[in-house]
């Protein structure tokens, strides 16, 4: 009998503080599948954020770098720069990235940076208590937006992916999701492309996986799993928005 | 015969792996970890594992092992 499906070396056989369901340690097997795909993890240095996120130095058996909330981009230009033959990924949430860290990663990008960004979607602050987020969806209920966001006092959900498709630096961009075994399956193959860009040299790839967070949206696994497909995939369409090497 | 192994420490009982099971052979239990969760247990009584691996793919915690 052959071992079909076990975990990636990359990932450290430890127990999670995830809540059940939470798309995060998909998300993180599937980072960490593709670092065994390319053989990576001796030379990897990845660059944690703030939020849930954050104990990926915990998770991953490889160099991490902890950052200051949303400035991950920032120092993964750093440690790229100094050491090029070194492999820089960041893992960065919402909150992180789409709020506090706009600049950083507006201008990584925009510099065509030659790292690799998994951005993780959950429209919610996750660590900090569920708060309203720049891409929480209209008339969701956080507790910020006890009524649900109104696009007239706090805007539109942002759709990170489209906006950093617009800049010329960046080679590779997309949109997944890990909801049902079709998505993330594709997500799985997306995460690789962009890690190959990487390796390859061509530039700066983006992957946004989209994800639940079942105890802020006060839902089961289940259903909060269901709510990626019925809600966020409507507003947040999955798609590979940039490709320029045609990988 | 193909089979899986649920690491019942590793388990959080979110049910996500039986929800995508074609063969409806994950059910969760009513036994406790040590961390209070209901864990998911392999019940073939209505269909035999094929090992697709879908239910591993699908689990936040690595916590499923296949084997065919």
């Amino acid at each position: 009998m052959q071992q079909v499906f076990k975990r990636p070396e990359a990932l450290k056989d430890v127990q999670t503080h995830f809540c059940p369901g939470c798309h995060h340690g998909t998300i993180h097997r599937l980072v960490a599948e593709a670092l065994d795909e390319f053989g990576l993890q001796k030379r990897t240095i990845g660059i944690a954020s703030i939020g849930c996120s954050v104990f990926l130095y915990h998770y991953f058996d490889i160099d991490v770098i902890e950052t200051p909330h949303g400035r991950a981009p920032a120092v993964a230009t750093g440690v790229k720069r100094a050491k090029p033959d070194s492999f820089v990924f960041t893992y960065q949430g919402d909150g992180d990235l789409a709020a506090i860290g706009t600049a950083e990663i507006i201008h990584a990008a925009n510099r065509g940076e030659d790292i690799t960004v998994i951005f993780v979607n959950n429209t919610t602050y996750g660590m900090t208590g569920g708060q309203m987020a720049p891409t929480t969806l209209l008339g969701q209920k956080t507790s910020t937006s006890p009524y649900g966001r109104k696009s007239e006092k706090e805007g539109f959900p942002v759709r990170v992916t489209e906006l950093l498709s617009g800049l010329e630096g960046v080679a590779f961009a997309a949109r997944t999701a890990v909801n049902t075994p079709k998505n993330l399956m594709d997500a799985k193959k997306q995460i690789k492309k962009a890690f190959q860009y990487q390796v390859e040299g061509k530039g700066f790839s983006f992957v946004e996986v989209l994800s639940s967070c079942p105890t802020n949206w006060g839902m089961n696994a289940v259903e909060a799993n269901e709510r990626v497909g019925r809600e966020m995939c409507e507003y947040f369409k999955l798609g590979v928005f940039k490709d320029t090497a045609g990988i | 015969m193909p089979k899986i192994e649920i690491d019942e420490l590793r388990c959080k009982g979110c049910g996500l792996c039986a929800t995508v099971c074609p063969k409806k052979c994950i059910v969760l239990s009513e036994q406790i970890n040590n961390l209070g969760y209901t864990i998911a247990v392999l019940d073939e009584a209505g269909g035999a594992c094929v090992g697709c691996a879908l239910c591993a793919e699908m689990c936040p915690d690595v916590a499923i092992l296949v084997f065919k």
